[in-house]
């Protein structure tokens, strides 16, 4: 079964749709959400009804913090976040918001989990930026492999011999392989808003019959995307970091 | 398979086991980290070529490191192309049925060679040779191979080398499941590179001071630094050079002495920058620049040798320089010698200039391709052969002269041929070429019509880039207008 791990979307529907196509051209037959599907980019009500179409058929998504806001704020939010759970408040339905605020925080399905952030308390929303936040987050899990988003950057972590955690930066399109007798924490990178200076929407895409997960890059209209956030009057700091990846 | 869950056993299979369909034959080889098996393919899954089977030593009292290793092995080999490593054909379960099988490679075991050392200076030269450009292809797929040495070295029948055991090796584009595994235990003790020995697994040059310590090996019969059983005895290296080649043997030229040394060289910046420009050096004795240690015949002094001891502590602490994205480009120029006073070779030369500008640590290989002189066609001395190919060299020397760029990285060649583009082909691809670099006439130069056709065909033909110099024809307006 070949799984699609889509993070930190943040309603940025052009992402989203050249990743999924991206991902099904590679033959991907489940997607999974990481969360965050709202917050910052302007497509909140587009990329919700995408993606609960998607659940309906299988599909696997997780609350992220955004996606928490919708319903009860967050004080930690900057400015240009506030203003994009608003405008996000404003333009989602009813039944947008309930779907939102019934996503689960954190789902195992032996061997993976998946979750937003941390899986060793996924409510307090902690960061895996490290080896040992990584490694708390893999203990946690206890399964193989855990898959999340939180965090934009691409990292894949593994156990080494001694139990801690190591991290490596991958490439994209280089498969590797990742058996099962170690322990794995995939952070998928972000399809809406990446911040490493390339533009590119981020994803990975699990194979769990060869044991295998390729992180990828995909080209899209970052421009129109950045085109949106300015034509719904959110914060121009938005559209920048949509259009230059920062 | 039932046997492999009773722990007992160091090794699952046994002669007569069939694997996932591989039958198991005769044991080849029991070593540290595991077994070889002769295996055959079923009938629908034959390769065309014969097999061998690897298998993990696992049991109590083996090193979790040796399974690490195999995984290593197991992640990287499938990714390797080429003829420097085995094709791998399957693999097993790691934690169900742990195997490998690959092509089995018939041929010399550089080890049983080594037994035969010291061996006579060309012959080394040729197996270093053929290790090089084994390294250039590994190094070319972002793989360090980390434990090169004679036993994990192949020598197929038309000399060509194969690496086995990649148990130690680094890929840039996967996790290094062994950074964190083994902070020293990297590679072979007589072998092993300084920095290795300071937990720096990425460095390509890693491997070419592994080649210098076999090269040195087989030129002389002994290991440069022995073989020693403790760290604290690997670390000598760090800062220590090994005796001269030529002090435990006098046969070796200078040349292969040169080689050696630089290879050995302690820090990873003063030995060769890329495993091409070994191979070139060790492919052409001649071109080799000799310099000081060439004819040394005694390790540095005490003086040198402390102040290097003193330098290595000091610097011990300093961050260490990042891998160099592409080393030492090797750079090839077509200069047509047989037309000297051709405007095309100011052009030529600005436009060498500027890329080995760009590329200081270039290696320059400047060919001329004479024509092959027709029969009976002059009897004057420069008209001979060997005298038409010294005039040659001289008017390369002459053009390569204003670009200033280190003797010790440039080679000359004149070369007889009536097929230029074939020639330069080979000579590219031979020698690891990452850039031609030719001139082509212009359209009015009607006597040059054939210097063109070997501009197209080296251009279509080439399997690295090529760079066509052109004297920019005015822009004639009349012309274009009727």
């Amino acid at each position: 079964m070949r799984i699609a791990l889509l993070a930190d979307v943040h309603a940025n529907v052009h992402a989203l749709e050249a990743c999924i196509a991206h991902a099904r051209d590679r033959g991907a037959e489940r997607l999974a959400f990481l969360g965050d599907l709202v917050g910052y980019g302007a497509d909140a009500r587009e990329v919700v009804g995408i993606v609960s179409r998607e659940v309906e058929r299988g599909a696997v998504a997780i609350k992220g913090n955004h996606d928490e806001a919708v319903q009860k704020s967050q004080g930690y939010f900057n400015e240009a976040a506030t203003a994009a759970i608003d405008w996000a408040r404003r333009t989602l339905t009813p039944e947008d918001t309930r779907f939102l605020s019934g996503l689960p925080l954190i789902v195992r399905e032996d061997p993976v989990t998946f979750v937003h952030a941390s899986a060793a308390a996924p409510e307090r929303w902690d960061y895996v930026d490290g080896s040992s936040t990584a490694a708390r987050c893999i203990e946690a899990a206890g399964t193989p492999y855990t898959f999340c988003g939180h965090v934009h950057d691409q990292v894949l972590y593994f156990t080494t011999g001694a139990g801690r955690a190591s991290a490596f930066v991958p490439t994209s399109g280089a498969p590797i392989p990742v058996r099962s007798h170690r322990r794995w924490l995939a952070i998928a990178g972000s399809v809406g808003q990446p911040r490493d200076r390339n533009p590119r929407a981020a994803y990975a895409l699990f194979d769990g019959k060869r044991e295998e997960i390729t992180f990828f890059r995909v080209d899209y209209d970052a421009h129109a995307a950045a085109e949106r956030i300015r034509g719904s009057g959110l914060p121009e700091s938005l559209a920048f970091r949509v259009e230059l990846g920062i | 398979m039932d046997r492999a869950t009773d722990g007992e056993l160091r090794c699952r299979y046994r002669p007569g086991d069939v694997v996932d369909g591989f039958t198991v034959g005769p044991r080849m080889h029991e070593g540290g980290n595991g077994y070889l098996f002769h295996v055959t393919a079923p009938a629908d899954r034959d390769p065309g070529f014969p097999l061998l089977m690897k298998v993990p030593a696992i049991g109590p009292g083996e090193p979790a490191i040796s399974i690490v290793g195999f995984e290593v092995e197991e992640m990287i080999l499938p990714m390797l192309r080429g003829r420097a490593a085995p094709r791998v054909v399957a693999t097993g379960d790691l934690l169900r049925s742990p195997y490998i099988v690959m092509e089995r490679i018939d041929g010399e075991s550089l080890a049983a060679k080594a037994q035969a050392a010291p061996l006579p200076p060309d012959e080394v030269a040729r197996i270093g040779a053929a290790i090089a450009d084994a390294l250039v292809e590994i190094h070319a797929q972002d793989v360090v191979h980390l434990d090169v040495k004679p036993e994990n070295v192949m020598l197929r029948a038309d000399g060509s080398a194969v690496f086995l055991d990649f148990g130690f090796s680094q890929h840039a584009r996967l996790p290094d499941l062994l950074a964190e595994e083994q902070r020293y235990a990297a590679g072979s003790a007589a072998y092993v590179s300084p920095e290795q020995l300071s937990g720096r697994r990425n460095d390509p040059r890693s491997d070419i001071f592994a080649l210098g310590a076999v090269l040195y090996e087989l030129a002389t019969g002994e290991t440069p630094f022995g073989e020693p059983a403790t760290i604290a005895g690997m670390r000598d290296r760090m800062w220590r050079e090994p005796e001269p080649p030529r002090a435990l043997n006098p046969d070796i030229p200078p040349w292969l002495q040169e080689v050696i040394l630089r290879c050995l060289h302690p820090k990873a910046e003063r030995r060769y920058p890329s495993a091409s420009v070994v191979a070139f050096d060790l492919h052409h004795p001649d071109s080799v620049s000799l310099t000081e240690r060439s004819t040394r015949s005694a390790g540095p002094g005490f003086t040198r040798h402390f102040g290097r001891w003193w330098r290595h502590w000091r610097e011990a602490t300093a961050p260490e320089t990042p891998r160099p994205a592409r080393a030492a480009p090797v750079i090839l120029v077509a200069v047509d010698t047989e037309h000297p006073d051709d405007p095309r070779h100011p052009a030529l030369q600005a436009a060498t200039r500027n890329v080995i500008a760009m590329n200081p640590e270039s290696r320059l290989i400047c060919v001329s391709v004479i024509r092959a002189p027709r029969l009976g066609e002059g009897d004057a001395m420069e008209d001979t052969a060997s005298g038409k190919h010294l005039e040659h060299v001289a008017r390369l020397k002459r053009w390569v002269e204003p670009l200033r760029h280190p003797a010790a990285q440039s080679s000359l060649h004149a070369v007889e041929s009536g097929n230029a583009v074939d020639t330069l082909l080979d000579l590219a691809h031979a020698n690891h070429v990452d850039l031609i670099v030719l001139g082509a006439p212009s359209p009015e130069q009607a006597r040059l019509a054939w210097w063109r056709s070997v501009a197209s065909g080296v251009t279509a033909n080439a399997r690295c880039s090529v760079y066509v110099v052109r004297v920019p024809t005015p822009n004639d307006d009349a012309a274009d207008s009727r």
